[in-house]
């Protein structure tokens, strides 16, 4: 990687591509470590949006192009994408946690092995 | 290849000999489960008509002209070369003549059957269909793919409505499954082998004349490797020895129509494959692995044979009976010459007709005594005269008795192995006389004695139970009085077909003066 | 050729009809069932008659050239098999004999086995046997005459196993089954090594094979080949005509119905062997060893039965091992090369033999099925017509003139001394004489000396008393065919015809012999001059040893029940132990390291995420560190390449 090129730029394509990548290893922690099923639910949602930023950003730095008078936004659409189905996403995760809930008057994953064997 | 069918004269027979048992499956799906009488018939007439069809083929087949008859050709997968061709030759005719007898007597067999009927003749008809695709397929891969529709319902019939004694039916059940599943993921790979090798000119082809016609396309090195695994699918299925333990506990815990199945043709299906892809195809290869085979093929003559006089039940006698007997068929089949290939064809035949014919007597003898264990059985002949008349007679075809199809069969595999393995056959012949040992004892401790009152409720077999015990009992002596009839078909086969020729340039093998 | 030779096949066929009608068809009507049989076999009996008056009116034409047909039976590349009958005189006295004594026992039989259960199934066998029988004799080539020397063996199975309720005969059938398989086992090796070398099973065929390659000096070892052959066929006859060592089963053979064991066991499936060799004589002429070997186990087997035979008591018993006793004649006749006299005692032997246990069975019926003849006594004056055809026999058997026996032992006898075998010739007087106080004793015990009161006997039914007249009639006639003016061994004959008078004086040494016997019996059984009891005290251990028959059977046995029994257990233990260990235990390894690896999955979702993560790092890792210069999979390859 050229580091004078880096110099050139305020705020690059790394700084974002760094950040996002911060966010999903949060995100990642959270999926590995935490206990309580929502909590786990809220990482997810980190690791979405540190997904989200890569979108955008790659867009914004790498396909960075008009054709015609617009400009190509692939990547912010995706983005959209991905807000959406995370959207439902909670609301299916939520609902299912609230039927085991119900059932086992517990959040906690580590009581929940039914798939073993 | 022609895109368009090839139909040769009379082609339709053979695809309604397949379709008629499976109309009759289709038929008794519709039926209601309590109407089992209905059922039986509808599966009788289905298997008649196969039979009948059969014999029909059996004798229009012009033994002049030899070669495939009765052929069907639709491509199915043309790019991969793959045909459903139907067709028969005087090898494989006797063995749909076979397993049509044998599938119509069964279906007698099991007339008493009444634990979920409706199943058991849906799976029982398609297990026949099966087999009987096996034999009348031109081309690998649907001899492959009824191969494998045959595994399925073995393994429900047996764990279903099998028994367990020794071994519980659902160890038999699964030993039988396994070992059929290995065999054929061994074939398969021999298959695939051999296929990718023969489409080497650009030509892909599953068709056996085919296969055998391209005898430059594979080396030697690739012909031994193919046909060990090979020797190891079939070997397996024909229960060569050290690969032979499914088949006493498989018999043993299967009902008695699986029995007669298995034993009789599902078996063969073995020994036809080693002949038609294994020698036809690979001659080479079985030149190599031919002394092995004969080796092994006396293991079992002898080894099963002395096993078979430690039994007490009567599905293991008969089981390892057949063990000992298909390493006449082994033998014969290592001995690469015409005539002892009609000697394995004519055993294969005769073993079948007599193993249907031992298991459907063990099967009403359990049903009617619940036992089979010879020393609690004992003076039969008294209250069940006819039962023991087919006992007899399946004991007396059973160690080759002059007069029954099983001695012609015995004499020209040892008139022809004779010459290739003079040592190996002596000791073949001396089977003979382990088999007359554990044959007469069996007959001599279960049908005769002193009258032992508590079998005196027991009714002789009558009516539609006498059917396996007349007509396998016909085939028996018929062939065995007037052995043209079948001999001369599968001279037919082993003559005109390319395998006499194949077998010119092989038959020199042999294992020197030593065996 | 004479065109009732081609008919002949008719006279085993019509016996095969009636065993079918009678299975099928008359099974449950008895009268009809032994009318079909009778009717069938006198037919035979009357066409195997007119077929030996027209062997005899042919004379030489017929001895040189015997009639022969055949018919194509079974054609595959590299085996090809006819099937055909062959008359000359040979085979047209076998079927006079075999036709007459099955005639005459199963009208016999008509008296014998009335009343009983099985009476239609008797019939059939019979019928059956009849026609194997006459088949086996007709065979013009080895195959058929094995096909039919096989269904013979299955008919004295069933025959002996009639009254399959009982143990004995239960056993005693499987046992001859069992014991003449092994020397089928023999026949059938031979067989396939003759067609192996000649490509023919014909025996004419290989006569003529036989004799080019005897010929023609160039085929080495032929000598040793044929001798070899003619070994291996030898063992069916060793089975098949109870020659020691596999004569265990004849004795126990007499647990059938008398007449069978007087049909089957003493007239006619017995001496197959006998007729076998002489069938294939040019194949055992060629080999001196091999009728060297013949010779001495028939000479072995005569005087071994014999001895035997002295010390049992139950009639039957010893009917049987006289019957053993004289097929070692029979056979040793053929190894000193007594062709004629074996063949002629053949015929008289089935004559007197069948004659005298039909007697034995008259006897049997007359003291309620006992078969001790210490149980017997006084029996002439009650049953006239048995005791004298029994007489008859007796003097026949002991070679007495003018009865058959006389003419055909003295040939046989005077053969083995001028063909040089003088120690043959000793065994057979020897055994001459045993036979004749042997027979005597029994004669004695059973019809001399005191009634035995609680016994009732009377003579029996004219059905059994007729055929009984008619055999002793053969009995004393049968001897005459060997006189000058109808010279037996004209027809019968191998190689060269020399016409041999009777060496009066080797007569005479023979006939002395039979006295002797015959004096000794009368001392010890009816003067008492010499107690039986105290010769028993005095050799307590000979007599044990002959009482138990040499201990064969208890050998055997041992060797079935421990070598092979024992064998058979150690491989079914390794077979269930080893060979069903390795699937079992390969099984068991894939389930046991199914179990270890199902350990890993422990149902925690996050385990599993994590792993998954690691493990695509991990992969993720290797390929760009594998493949460096795959700019595809390094995305900071990419990105550096970005402006």
């Amino acid at each position: 990687m050229n580091l004078s090129n880096l110099g050139n730029l305020s705020v690059g394509l790394s700084t974002y591509l760094l950040v996002a990548a911060m966010l999903f290893c949060l995100g990642l922690y959270g999926v590995f470590a935490k206990r309580n099923m929502i909590a786990i639910l809220m990482s997810i949602e980190l690791m979405l949006n540190a997904v989200n930023i890569n979108f955008v950003a790659f867009n914004r730095f790498l396909w960075n192009q008009k054709i015609d008078v617009h400009y190509v936004l692939t990547g912010h659409v995706s983005a959209l994408f991905v807000i959406i189905v995370a959207a439902s996403e909670v609301a299916v995760g939520l609902a299912l946690i609230i039927a085991v809930y119900r059932n086992r008057k517990s959040t906690n994953v580590d009581e929940f092995n039914w798939l073993k064997w | 290849m022609s895109a368009l069918p090839t139909v040769g004269s009379l082609s339709m027979l053979l695809p309604f000999t397949l379709l008629a048992p499976l109309v009759a499956m289709l038929l008794i799906v519709f039926l209601p489960k309590e109407e089992s009488k209905t059922i039986k018939i509808v599966a009788a007439i289905g298997m008649f008509v196969s039979l009948a069809l059969s014999l029909y083929a059996f004798y229009t087949y012009d033994r002049v002209l030899g070669g495939m008859q009765f052929t069907l050709t639709i491509p199915w997968i043309p790019d991969l070369g793959v045909s459903l061709a139907l067709g028969v030759d005087g090898l494989s005719l006797p063995m749909l003549l076979l397993t049509n007898l044998i599938g119509f007597s069964s279906i007698y067999a099991s007339w008493n059957m009444e634990k979920r009927v409706k199943e058991y003749f849906i799976l029982l008809l398609i297990l026949i269909a099966g087999v009987m695709g096996t034999f009348i397929a031109r081309d690998l891969f649907i001899f492959f793919l009824f191969y494998e529709i045959v595994v399925i319902p073995i393994y429900m019939m047996v764990i279903i409505w099998g028994s367990t004694k020794r071994v519980t039916k659902e160890y038999a059940g699964m030993k039988l499954t396994i070992y059929l599943l290995i065999g054929s993921a061994f074939l398969l790979v021999a298959m695939i082998a051999l296929y990718l090798a023969a489409a080497a000119n650009g030509n892909p082809t599953f068709i056996f004349d085919e296969l055998a016609a391209r005898q430059e396309l594979y080396s030697p090195a690739f012909q031994k490797v193919a046909f060990a695994l090979m020797l190891f699918g079939f070997g397996s299925l024909i229960s060569m020895v050290p690969f032979h333990s499914w088949s006493p506990d498989g018999y043993a815990g299967a009902p008695t129509a699986v029995s007669m199945i298995h034993a009789g043709v599902l078996k063969k299906i073995g020994g036809y494959g080693l002949i038609r892809l294994g020698v036809y195809v690979l001659p080479l290869g079985a030149q190599f692995w031919a002394p092995v085979i004969a080796v092994l093929a006396i293991g079992n003559v002898l080894y099963a044979g002395l096993i078979a006089l430690a039994q007490k039940d009567l599905k293991y006698v008969v089981g390892y009976s057949s063990v000992s007997h298909m390493g006449y068929v082994l033998l014969a089949i290592a001995a690469l010459n015409p005539t002892s290939m009609n000697g394995a064809v004519a055993m294969m035949f005769a073993h079948g007709v007599m193993a249907a014919l031992f298991f459907a007597m063990i099967g009403f003898m359990y049903e009617k005594t619940h036992t089979r264990n010879i020393t609690e059985l004992g003076g039969l002949a008294h209250q069940v005269p006819r039962l023991a008349i087919g006992f007899m007679i399946a004991g007396l075809a059973s160690l080759g008795l002059p007069g029954t199809v099983n001695f012609i069969a015995e004499f020209s595999i040892f008139i022809s192995t004779i010459n290739v393995y003079p040592v190996l056959t002596i000791l073949g012949i001396a089977g003979i006389i382990f088999t007359a040992v554990y044959i007469l004892r069996m007959i001599a401790n279960v049908l005769f004695g002193p009258r032992r009152p508590e079998w005196d409720h027991l009714t002789d077999i009558r009516g539609p139970e006498l059917v396996p015990l007349v007509l396998l009992g016909f085939v028996i002596f018929l062939g065995g009085i007037f052995p043209n009839i079948l001999m001369g078909m599968i001279d037919t086969g082993v003559t005109s077909s390319g395998l006499a020729k194949i077998l010119e340039t092989v038959s020199q093998a042999k294992m020197g003066g030593l065996f | 050729m004479h065109d009732l030779f081609q008919w002949a096949w008719l006279i085993p066929a019509l016996p095969f009809l009636s065993f079918l009608l009678i299975a099928f068809v008359t099974k449950r009507s008895k009268g009809l069932s032994s009318t079909i049989s009778i009717l069938a076999i006198l037919t035979s009996l009357g066409l195997a008659i007119a077929i030996a008056l027209s062997i005899i009116r042919a004379g030489e034409e017929i001895v040189e050239h015997p009639a022969i047909v055949n018919v194509n039976w079974l054609n595959i590349f590299g085996l090809n098999i006819d099937f055909g009958t062959i008359i000359d005189p040979l085979s047209g006295m076998m079927l006079f004999v075999v036709t007459l004594v099955a005639s005459m026992v199963q009208i016999y039989s008509l008296g014998y086995m009335h009343g009983d259960k099985g009476w239609s199934r008797y019939y059939a066998y019979q019928s059956l046997f009849a026609g194997s029988m006459l088949g086996m004799v007709l065979a013009t080539n080895l195959l058929q005459l094995y096909i039919f020397w096989e269904l013979v063996g299955l008919c004295s199975y069933l025959l002996i196993g009639f009254w399959y309720f009982k143990v004995s005969a239960r056993e005693a059938a499987k046992k001859a089954f069992m014991t003449t398989r092994v020397g089928d086992f023999g026949l059938l090796l031979g067989m396939i090594f003759l067609y192996n070398k000649f490509g023919t099973l014909d025996f004419a065929a290989l006569a003529a094979a036989l004799n080019t390659n005897f010929a023609n000096v160039a085929v080495v070892g032929t000598v040793g080949y044929v001798t070899v052959m003619a070994f291996l066929i030898f063992m069916g006859p060793v089975g098949k005509s109870g020659q020691f060592p596999l004569h265990v089963w004849l004795p126990d053979a007499m647990e059938g119905p008398t007449p069978v064991s007087a049909l089957i066991h003493a007239a006619t499936m017995v001496v197959a062997g006998v007729y076998l060799v002489a069938r294939m004589y040019f194949l055992f002429d060629a080999s001196p060893a091999a009728l060297q070997f013949i010779g001495g186990i028939g000479a072995f087997t005569a005087i071994f039965a014999a001895s035997i035979a002295i010390a049992q008591n139950d009639i039957k018993r010893i009917l049987a091992y006289s019957t053993l006793s004289q097929l070692g004649y029979m056979m040793f006749a053929l190894g000193v090369g007594s062709f004629s006299g074996s063949m002629f005692h053949l015929m008289t032997h089935a004559f007197f033999k069948a004659l005298m246990f039909l007697g034995a069975g008259s006897v049997i019926l007359a003291v309620h099925h006992k078969q001790d003849i210490w149980d017997m006594g006084g029996l002439w004056k009650k049953m006239p017509i048995t005791g004298w055809t029994f007489f008859i026999g007796v003097m026949a058997i002991s070679g007495m003139p003018p009865f058959a026996g006389f003419f055909s032992k003295d040939e046989i006898l005077a053969n083995a001394l001028q063909n040089g075998h003088p120690i043959i010739y000793a065994v057979g007087l020897f055994t001459a004489f045993l036979t004749a106080f042997y027979m005597c004793r029994l004669f004695f015990v059973v019809f001399m000396g005191p009634e035995k009161s609680e016994n009732h006997t009377h003579e029996s039914p004219w059905s059994m008393t007729i055929p009984l007249i008619i055999l002793a009639f053969f009995s004393v006639v049968g001897g005459w065919a060997a006189l000058p003016e109808h010279n037996f061994a004209f027809f019968v004959h191998f190689g060269e015809f020399e016409h041999e008078a009777i060496n009066w004086t080797l007569a005479g040494i023979s006939v002395i012999a039979g006295l002797l016997g015959i004096g000794l019996a009368y001392a010890i059984y009816v003067k008492k001059l010499i107690s039986a009891e105290s010769i028993v005290t005095r050799f307590p251990r000979v007599y044990k040893v002959l009482r138990n028959k040499y201990y064969v059977d208890e050998l055997y046995l041992w060797i079935i029940h421990n070598v092979m029994d024992g064998f058979s257990k150690v491989l079914y233990w390794f077979d269930i132990f080893v060979v069903d260990g390795i699937i079992n235990g390969i099984a068991l390894i894939t389930r046991g390291s199914a179990k270890t690896l199902r350990l890993t999955s422990t149902g925690q979702v996050q385990t599993y995420a994590m792993v998954f993560f690691f493990a695509v790092v991990v992969l993720f890792m290797a390929f760009a560190i594998g493949e460096g210069q795959l700019t595809a999979l390094n995305p900071l390859a990419t990105l550096g390449g970005v402006k």
